[in-house]
């Protein structure tokens, strides 16, 4: 477990928690949109532009080469991460979004016909609604939605009846993005397995907290993006399992990603290249190597008992001011705390926070559908990191016993 | 009183307070104070969807000037919205297409109407002056 004087020593590791927001100290909570970076990747991004930086895989001098083996190795440094059986599984994106996309691409292309079906959760962020509704417009599929019980758990006897012969791919989040509820990911794995159908997870809201295994979860891809886990924007996994990538089209043209090119017939490189076209962001790629060797340093385990127990604190805190609506009570739960007060709008409690240096989320996360299944017209939003406090907490609190009034 | 005459006084109103709590107070005064909008106006074709909050603007002409109903959920945004049709309300289509207003950035909120906040106030100015255009064009 870390200790509070661990905490106070891990933020002196993060510049940004030093600034001051109209004259008051920054209070984050804002994590699940971005985290901040710790020096070490901060620097690391400085290192390699100044003493790495040469484009990669096709030169024959010094510096690609060493370019080349550091973005190689932050292939490695991913693949250890996440448990993946070879580095080979791991592709190199812009982000959770653009992963998404490429497997609906890619696996759409390969394995569903007119009539088959895709099965997503009401809870999920438009970036793992869309890029699906895409791909059933494109070729005649049909969209099915997990339903959840009020506490915002998914209805795992509903989604077993959404699964039959023509069930393509299920693609859930790890861990909700408005909710914070922890999907059981592998049981429902285990349920989609068991009638031979395939899985995606989202887990940009689960990396940064929670230790992930893919090859004990036997995912079949996972996804999740470098920022929200103290890394570079721009720059995210997917993970796939080796013979679902093999059998997938290349959903990009381009360099890198080629065997042999010729006017008449052009043959494609094997994985990973097949399917990262064009120079890849191999800065990004080595930033978020050193992010992931940060956070594990920590260890996983730690900074998911250190947040849980914030979060759970935090909860205990804000039921104390009269008429708090928590939303999301999942039983298992991530580091989110979604509210509202009364019937307070989420824009005037944002607004206000901020005029006090607190930063928080408002409104309805990329999350539209499951806003509208609670009739609510967003939410507030904290979410938390390992580098917030509970004397955070204690002042966010108070802000808020400070506001409500004002707004009631 | 012409429209920069009631800018001026707006921008008086706001700038005798230092601290950002009372202005914000202020603003919640005027959103609480202002009158509902009638639910005959609250329909689909009066809302400005904005990604955060939502605005209902309605728009009628007579005797050459328009008169502007509007109503927010939020009311921060309702307080906004209360002073912009303080200031446009009343008035002539060529009054209304001839101001530059200027007292949202007098008085410090200029952050509301920023697109980021995607508030709704925003495309509300522009159709305050999208239905002055019409109003004008249907006139002449």
């Amino acid at each position: 477990m870390l200790s509070n004087e661990d905490i106070l020593r891990l933020r002196t590791d993060f510049p940004i928690l030093e600034e001051k927001i109209y004259g008051k100290p920054l209070i984050y909570f804002d994590n699940g949109a971005t985290t901040q970076k710790p020096v070490q990747v901060l620097s690391k991004i400085e290192y390699a532009y100044k003493h790495l930086n040469a484009n990669i895989h096709r030169g024959v001098h010094y510096l690609s080469q060493k370019a080349t083996e550091a973005h190689e190795e932050a292939r490695s440094t991913v693949a250890d991460f996440l448990g993946a059986a070879q580095r080979e599984e791991v592709i190199f994106t812009r982000g959770t979004t653009e992963a998404i996309n490429l497997v609906a691409f890619s696996y759409g292309e390969a394995f569903c016909t007119e009539g088959d079906e895709i099965v997503v959760s009401v809870l999920e962020h438009h970036s793992n609604i869309v890029p699906w509704q895409m791909l059933c417009e494109r070729k005649g599929l049909v969209l099915r939605v997990i339903p959840m019980n009020e506490r915002g758990e998914l209805d795992l006897e509903a989604y077993a009846s959404l699964l039959n012969g023509r069930t393509r791919l299920v693609s859930v989040a790890h861990v909700s993005n408005v909710l914070g509820t922890v999907n059981p990911v592998g049981e429902m794995i285990r349920m989609a397995h068991d009638k031979g159908i395939k899985v995606l997870i989202d887990g940009a809201q689960a990396v940064p907290h929670i230790p992930v295994d893919v090859q004990q979860l036997d995912a079949d891809f996972y996804v999740f993006s470098a920022h929200k886990i103290y890394g570079p924007t721009g720059i995210g996994i997917l993970y796939g399992k080796q013979e679902l990538l093999n059998a997938m089209p290349p959903c990009q043209g381009g360099g890198e990603m080629i065997d042999k090119v010729s006017f008449e017939k052009t043959t494609y490189n094997v994985l990973p290249f097949k399917f990262e076209a064009g120079t890849p962001d191999y800065i990004g790629s080595t930033a978020l190597a050193e992010a992931l060797r940060y956070v594990s340093a920590i260890g996983l385990d730690a900074i998911a008992g250190y947040e849980q127990a914030l979060t759970e604190y935090a909860t205990e805190q804000l039921m104390q001011i009269d008429r708090m609506r928590i939303i999301g009570t999942a039983r298992e739960k991530s580091a989110v705390l979604s509210f509202l007060v009364g019937d307070i709008h989420p824009y005037d409690l944002g607004m206000l926070l901020d005029k006090m240096g607190i930063a928080v989320r408002t409104g309805h996360h990329c999350a539209q559908p499951l806003i509208d299944s609670l009739h609510i017209p967003g939410t507030v939003r904290a979410s938390f990191s390992f580098y917030n406090t509970r004397d955070e907490v204690d002042l966010f609190i108070k802000a808020l016993q400070r506001i409500v009034p004002m707004l009631s | 009183m012409t429209i920069n005459q009631i800018q001026d006084r707006i921008v008086e109103d706001f700038n005798q307070f230092d601290d950002w709590m009372d202005k914000y107070a202020l603003l919640i005064e005027l959103g609480n104070g202002m009158e509902p909008i009638d639910d005959q106006y609250k329909v689909p074709q009066n809302i400005i969807e904005g990604c955060q909050s939502r605005v209902w603007l309605h728009a009628d002409m007579a005797d050459g000037v328009i008169h502007f109903k509007g109503e927010s959920d939020a009311i921060l945004v309702k307080g906004i919205v209360a002073l912009l049709l303080e200031v446009f309300s009343g008035r002539t289509p060529d009054e209304i297409l001839q101001t530059e207003l200027y007292f949202v950035d007098k008085i410090g909120l200029k952050e509301h109407l920023s697109p980021t906040r995607s508030n709704g106030l925003l495309a509300m100015i522009k159709q305050i002056k999208l239905y002055a255009l019409a109003f004008k064009a249907r006139n002449s």
